[in-house]
């Protein structure tokens, strides 16, 4: 007989819950010893899942409700972002926690061309319990790729047997660079840029014409001139910050990786000198969870300056992002270094109005700032001279695919992929032939050999032919490659990592992949899908999603003849 | 103000405006899924993309300010283009069940459909992770048809302040998730509804609502916040509910009452359609003239003080002005009163002592402009939820809050200090402000020396309560009373709200002008922002108060023992009228036992679920000679009547409610009478006549006009203001009077504040012995009173299904009781048996019931103890026991 009320009413049979989860006092216990004395800010939730994953392998719902405690948040605002960052892996309670080791394969374009597929399998047929084996979105090693992360050691060229006698041997720490010590740096006159400025030796206004006149651009993809954005950011009101952008996730992109590694002075240096230059308090540097080398090497980089400071210092702080493509995006960038989930922000206000915390922020990428001091050093000529007729600068190329000698590459604008393969790469590798390449990473399109001799520098003649050249990422295919292929490599990536947050890129970039994923393509509809994309997304991932498709169906016609 | 151009259209509008809203202004429709007017732009659907004339791209109307000379295109082939493709991606997943869908007709993505002409999709649908919740009893969550526009998300954040929900993972498998991804009910979402309302396609639909012919608003009927809600009604049911933005109180917010439990009781099976007479152990069926004949002749016998009447705190204004007339006038006693007595009499009695009039001083809008807030004894998030949402809001905008509170009620978590008070200390922690306030310079010697009286013997009362002694006695740690003392005595505006967990003590009187000394101490009184607030409970036991539903006080507190004020009354109502204040409530229970009363007229309320003791009210209302009730059901009460008579519920009549700021409201019937039932006054005017005294009114209005010539806080407040939209709070003198929102503004009502100096009393029964455990008592907020009218709401019934016990940790693990298991909770008056709620909501040695359970009443275990000056029961602490019961003993269902 159902339960009735006193007036005969039958009542529903739901079971009396109580409201949301009783808080564990141990959980409480082990959180509060995690964190220490750190302060509870909600900017540092990111950090502070950090060392809960660190610790216990996994984040459960009971360190997460504690957390929220301990922090003052909701429980739901927690989750929210816990869940949004790949690097995270939230397990509910009474389930099994995840694997004691996490092997992440990289799955992105240079390291599928070398085979990070067959890898992956065999890989996770082989290692059983205790092993989480999965694909990971680029980590920007793809001048050794297949690159695959045993825990946080990173197994270059791997193979499954690399890979095996890595886990065997229990080889999962993160390594430590060994980078180009201050004192090194000082005996070829670093800092001395930076103490020039402090002193008051160089006036602002120098500074910003130098690097103006230098034609130094943003060179995480954008080209935005440097000293414009420095004289945008000096007009609003103090304080005001400066912001690293250390998220390289661009596929085929590594060059901050390898600048970071080697030389962390020299782009600190810049950095100095820009927060100076836009009288910023304090330098935020965003480390992608992949870069635990550049992460180490910054820290110790930090810890020598602190210990022997040129000048006086801005406030440096070093965040490490949590796996999330997107945080690449300057505004995701600032709401994560805010303890949010990466999601860009609209526009107006634009960085240089209101950027993290509310502060105009001057937000450059590593290798932009990592010219300045050289500019200053060595004059605005100088630099602007390094490039090739028409394109003044140089930048460092991420060189990767079918070449014989993958790297990173100091060459000059306007050089041209022809020259960087023969010149720089060692040509293309045995038995290969030059076939198509990605000027730009994921978002930069696709072209096909005929159009190699193009010079790489923004706008110009690849502008017009709906390509960029981005983060100065080449992905070379060769006649073993297609670049349909490429092309759904790509879309699955964006697919990966898009937020979420609008329509056109969320839905998008899924349906793309599923389309793209038929032998027989939708042209019309994928055109036109991808227009929608590129007019109505929030951010340039939406908007770049779709660039490779729509250059491999104009550029590789025959790819596509059934 | 800005000017710009749609279309070609000029527009201006105000700075700060976005294109969407210039659009809007201009008259010119644009098309947006996730856009809402109070909410934070979010700009992710991406429908309302337009072009602007110079900047780059198809930017979003609703984030993009509008600028002087701006031309702007809102709808041409290439817009179209993408947002047919943009629409295309929504539906290509979504169901196409729209004929069985419950928001057919009413649904964002449908509408956009038809109005960009798209006849068939043309992406494939993919296979989501999507199930439907459907745990939560009000409303139900398909995720297949969620559009992840945010709106749900933000309205839980922005509007309601509660972040239950969240957008969870990313990409394409972003859902909208509680914590832990954990059934909607689990979590700590309230089900106020909000979210369901302003859903644009079905995902959260509301259970068991259907699309309205006609919308007509009315007040709530629940707590004393005095939201407006708008029933839409299908022939003579009522069929949906929805906030009214035009409510000056909740601004079109409503708590899961108002929302999902205000219309279902109304056309309910067991809604009594005509009247009721005894017939043995039974009754029957009678036609009004059979049954208001035998009323008139029974209470002929019983006239003068051996007639008692139970006025009622639902009923309007009107209505408990007829009833107390009723009283005086025709039965010719003043043994009148209503559950006021057992809620706030105790500040009735109390701040009329101390400012000389016992009502909330401010308005709940005020307390947005607080710089601290001290709210004790109100679980008010539960007990009065959007006054919760003020405090909530005001918190966010950076009010400190100060809770005390025996219980870790929701507020505690955005608490600056939080005083967990052993329960029935109040006068002990009160004191203790008000000494470190003294002692450390932060009292308000100018609004002392200009406003008040008595100061010297309240600073002499406080010298002893040491932040060490409060500690000792209260519980409360000595450094928290400090510091909540300085954050209330250095706020330039603190208000302090409370309610029953003050009031509902044999001590009651003295915690309330405990509160009132602290107000004036700090001249905290008479300013916005400030100010004593009772928060009442019911949506108008203020009005029956002011009505003189009271045994002392005629209509606007004029005092039956003045002459003067009985000289008014006795010619205006032609008789002549007792001098001596009659019985109240908890009087009339005892008196009754004694043979004194032998008839009881109750309209309205339900003593046998929420007096004290309820086996004792039992026995007198069985020993009444002759009962009459008149309500909307067979109560608990009416059960036991020898006449009952239906009347029409709030949704029935017209009338007048004062919430629980004093705000006037009017409100006409949104459907006729279900079945034969009357008007309370109408039925109270049929009596009289039939007793003699001619007693007719043409309309409430009429009623009105009468209440208005006799009660001068009244007087201003006319039919005709009310209609045209005016706001009014009493006292409201003449009609060319704006009202009063905050009292004691230039003096107080009574001249000076009376400071009162207050030793702390304990209760009249403590834990020990036989009963270690102290028993308090309260509200859930998903039901309300006696659940005559949330019981019969399944949405509400299936939130909270039956009665509990929280029991701490500590507690449950000496008894060794499970979370979830059935105990016995035991008084000296009693044992009701109910489920343990094992968890941290009550410290140790504390145990809380709420009283709604009718058949599980924990007012068969309170104790009846009064305040001696109040009469008000001590429903907040008694001693109990709780023992593990067997699982065959709770094996038969209920009922």
């Amino acid at each position: 007989m159902a339960k009735r009320t006193e007036a005969g009413l039958p009542v529903l049979r739901m079971r009396p819950v109580p409201k949301g989860r009783t808080l564990e006092i141990d959980a409480l216990e082990e959180v509060r010893s995690l964190l220490g004395e750190a302060p509870r800010r909600r900017d540092l939730l990111i950090e502070h899942l950090h060392r809960i994953q660190d610790h216990y392998g996994h984040l459960s719902d009971r360190h997460l409700l504690a957390l929220a405690r301990e922090m003052g948040l909701t429980a739901a605002e927690i989750y929210e972002v816990a869940t949004f960052y790949h690097h995270f892996d939230v397990v509910k309670d009474g389930a099994d926690p995840s694997a004691r080791l996490t092997i992440r394969v990289c799955d992105s374009i240079a390291c599928e061309m070398a085979g990070a597929a067959g890898l992956l399998d065999t890989l996770r047929e082989r290692l059983g319990e205790g092993v989480r084996v999965m694909a990971a979105p680029c980590i920007g090693r793809c001048d050794s790729a297949p690159a695959v992360f045993v825990g946080n050691q990173v197994v270059e060229e791997a193979t499954v047997e690399s890979v095996e006698g890595f886990v065997a041997d229990e080889k999962t720490a993160a390594w430590a660079p060994d980078f180009r010590r201050l004192d090194a740096y000082r005996e070829v006159g670093g800092y001395s840029a930076f103490r020039q400025c402090a002193s008051g030796e160089l006036a602002v206004d120098a500074v910003i014409d130098t690097v103006r006149e230098s034609g130094l651009k943003g060179m995480g993809g954008a080209g935005f001139p440097a000293a414009r954005k420095w004289g945008f950011v000096r007009t609003e009101p103090k304080p005001r910050a400066l912001v690293v952008n250390t998220d390289e996730g661009e596929p085929g992109t590594f060059k901050d990786r390898s600048i970071l590694e080697d030389d962390p002075h020299q782009m600190l240096e810049g950095a100095l000198i820009a927060a100076w230059a836009v009288e910023a308090d304090t330098i935020f540097i965003y480390v992608r969870d992949e870069y635990l080398g550049c992460l180490s090497a910054l820290g110790a980089a930090i810890d020598e300056l602190h210990g022997d400071p040129p000048a006086d210092l801005p406030e440096i702080v070093l965040r490490r992002g949590a796996g999330a493509y997107i945080c690449g995006e300057e505004t995701a960038l600032i709401e994560s270094l805010e303890g949010k989930r990466g999601e860009p922000r609209l526009r107006p206000p634009f960085p240089a109005q209101s950027g993290v915390f509310g502060m105009p922020t001057l937000v450059h990428n590593v290798e932009t700032l990592y010219w300045v001091p050289e500019i200053l050093e060595k004059g605005a000529e100088w630099f602007a001279g390094t490039g090739k007729d028409g394109h003044p600068g140089q930048r460092f190329f991420s060189v990767s695919g079918r070449v014989e000698k993958p790297g990173v590459y100091l060459a000059p604008n306007g050089v041209t992929v022809r020259e960087l393969i023969d010149h720089y790469a060692g040509g293309m590798l045995d038995g290969h032939e030059f076939y198509a390449y990605l000027p730009g990473g994921a978002s930069g399109g696709v072209l096909p050999a005929s159009k190699g001799d193009i010079p790489l520098d923004f706008g110009g003649e690849l502008a017009e032919l709906g390509c960029f050249v981005g983060s100065g990422a080449i992905v070379v295919l060769s006649d073993a490659d297609r670049a349909r292929d490429a092309a759904l490599n790509v879309m699955r990536f964006f697919a990966h990592e898009s937020c979420g947050k609008c329509t056109p890129c969320r839905v998008g970039t899924a349906k793309s992949v599923t389309l793209m994923e038929r032998d027989e393509w939708d042209g019309a509809l994928l055109h036109e899908l991808g227009e929608a994309m590129e007019d109505a997304s929030i951010c340039g991932l939406g908007q770049a999603a779709p660039n490779v498709v729509r250059r491999a169906m104009e550029h590789f016609p025959e790819e596509f003849d059934v | 103000m800005i000017q710009l151009t749609i279309d070609g259209r000029p527009v201006s509008v105000a700075e700060g405006s976005t294109v969407l809203e210039a659009c809007d202004a201009a008259g010119v429709h644009v098309p947006t899924l996730c856009d809402s007017p109070d909410l934070v732009p979010y700009g992710a659907c991406r429908f309302c993309i337009v072009k602007i004339e110079g900047a780059r791209g198809l930017p979003t109307s609703c984030t993009t300010p509008a600028a002087e000379g701006m031309e702007v295109t809102t709808d041409d082939a290439e817009i179209r283009q993408v947002r047919t493709m943009t629409a295309q991606l929504l539906l290509a997943d979504h169901p196409q069940d729209c004929l069985t869908c419950s928001s057919n007709g009413s649904c964002g993505l449908q509408d956009i459909t038809a109005e960009l002409g798209i006849t068939e999709r043309i992406l494939r649908p993919m296979e989501r992770d999507a199930r439907r919740d459907e745990s939560n009893p009000t409303f139900t969550f398909d995720h297949s048809k969620c559009i992840l526009c945010g709106i749900c998300v933000r309205t839980c954040r922005e509007v309601q302040g509660l972040g239950a929900i969240d957008l969870v993972r990313r990409g394409y498998d972003t859902a909208v998730q509680p914590f832990g991804e954990v059934p909607i009910r689990e979590s700590v979402c309230e089900s106020c509804g909000e979210c369901v309302e302003r859903c644009p396609t079905g995902a959260l639909a509301p259970r068991g609502f259907l699309p309205p012919e006609r919308e007509v608003s009315s007040v709530c009927p629940y707590c004393g916040t005095g939201c407006l809600i708008t029933l839409g009604t299908r022939g003579d049911r009522i069929v949906s509910a929805r906030g009214d933005r035009s409510s000056p109180v909740a601004q079109g917010r409503l708590c899961v009452k108002g929302r999902f439990g205000a219309f279902e009781f109304v056309n309910h099976p067991d809604r009594l359609t005509s009247p009721l007479i005894r017939e043995g152990e039974g009754f029957r069926e009678a036609g009004w003239d059979e049954a208001l004949s035998l009323v008139a002749r029974k209470l002929d016998g019983a006239r003068g003080d051996a007639f008692g009447g139970l006025a009622s705190a639902k009923v309007t204004n009107e209505d408990n002005y007829v009833f107390q007339k009723f009283t005086r006038a025709v039965m010719g006693t003043n043994n009148v009163d209503h559950c006021a007595r057992l809620c706030h009499s105790s500040t009735v009695a109390g701040l009329a002592r101390s400012f000389g009039s016992g009502a909330m001083t401010n308005t709940v809008g005020d307390l947005g402009e607080a710089d601290a807030i001290l709210v004790t004894g109100s679980n008010t998030t539960e007990s009065h939820p959007i006054i919760g949402l003020e405090i909530r809001k005001a918190v966010e905008r950076g009010t400190k809050l100060l809770v005390f509170d025996p219980r870790r009620i929701s507020l505690t978590r955005r608490a600056a200090v939080w005083g967990r008070q052993l329960s029935g200390t109040d006068v002990v922690w009160i004191n203790g402000l008000m000494h470190v306030i003294l002692r450390d310079g932060l009292h308000d010697q100018a609004f002392i020396d200009e406003r008040t009286e008595g100061f010297e013997a309240l600073r002499e009362a406080v010298a002893a309560y040491s932040p060490e002694r409060v500690e000792e006695i209260a519980g409360i740690p000595a450094a928290d009373i400090e510091r909540a003392a300085r954050i209330y005595g250095e706020a330039e505006r603190a208000a302090i709200v409370y309610s029953m967990g003050i009031t509902q003590h044999t001590t009651g009187v003295d915690a309330v002008r405990s509160l009132a000394n602290l107000a004036m101490l700090t001249g905290n009184i008479g300013r916005r922002g400030t100010g004593v607030n009772p928060l009442r409970g019911q949506n108008n036991v203020q009005g029956a108060c002011d009505l003189g539903a009271l045994p002392n006080v005629f209509p606007g507190y004029q005092q039956v023992a003045d002459d003067e004020a009985r000289a008014k009354f006795e010619a205006a109502w032609g008789v002549e009228l007792p001098a001596d204040p009659g019985l109240t409530v908890t009087e009339m229970v005892w008196a009754a036992l004694e043979g004194n009363i032998r008839a009881l007229y109750i309209m309205g309320e339900n003593p046998m679920v929420s007096d004290p003791d309820t086996t004792h009210v039992e026995e007198a209302l069985r020993k009444v000679d002759f009962l009459v009730v008149q309500d909307l059901f067979l109560t608990e009460t009416a059960r036991l009547a020898d006449v009952v008579l239906p009347a029409t519920s709030y949704a029935e009549r017209d009338g007048c409610y004062t919430n629980t700021e004093r705000l006037v409201q009017l409100t006409e019937p949104v459907i006729g009478p279900v079945g034969s039932a009357r008007r309370d006054w109408e039925i109270l005017c049929e009596v009289s006549t039939r007793l003699g005294y001619e007693m007719e009114y043409e309309s409430t209005e009429a009623i009105s006009d009468e209440i208005r010539s006799l009660t001068p806080s009244y007087a201003g407040i006319s039919y005709d203001r009310l209609r045209a939209g005016e706001n009014l709070h009493w006292p409201c003198p003449d009609e060319t009077h704006p009202g009063t929102p905050i009292l004691h503004s230039e003096q107080f009502a009574r001249g000076k504040g009376a400071f009162h100096p207050v030793e702390y009393r304990a209760p009249d029964e403590t834990a020990g012995g036989d009963y270690p455990l102290t028993l308090t008592t309260g509200r859930v907020l998903a039901h309300f009173h006696s659940l005559s009218m949330t019981g019969r709401s399944s949405g509400l019934l299936g939130l909270e299904p039956e009665c509990f016990v929280e029991i701490s940790e500590s507690d449950a693990a000496g008894l060794k009781v499970e979370d979830g298991e059935y105990v016995q909770v035991s008084t000296r008056r009693g044992a009701v048996e109910a489920k343990a709620r094992v968890g941290s909501r009550v410290p140790g040695g504390t145990i809380f019931m709420p009283f709604h359970y009718g058949d599980q009443p924990a007012n068969r275990l309170t104790n009846p103890a009064v305040d001696p000056d109040a009469k008000i029961p001590e429903y907040k602490v008694c001693g109990a026991r709780i023992e593990k019961i067997s699982e065959e003993r709770i094996a038969a269902p209920r009922g």
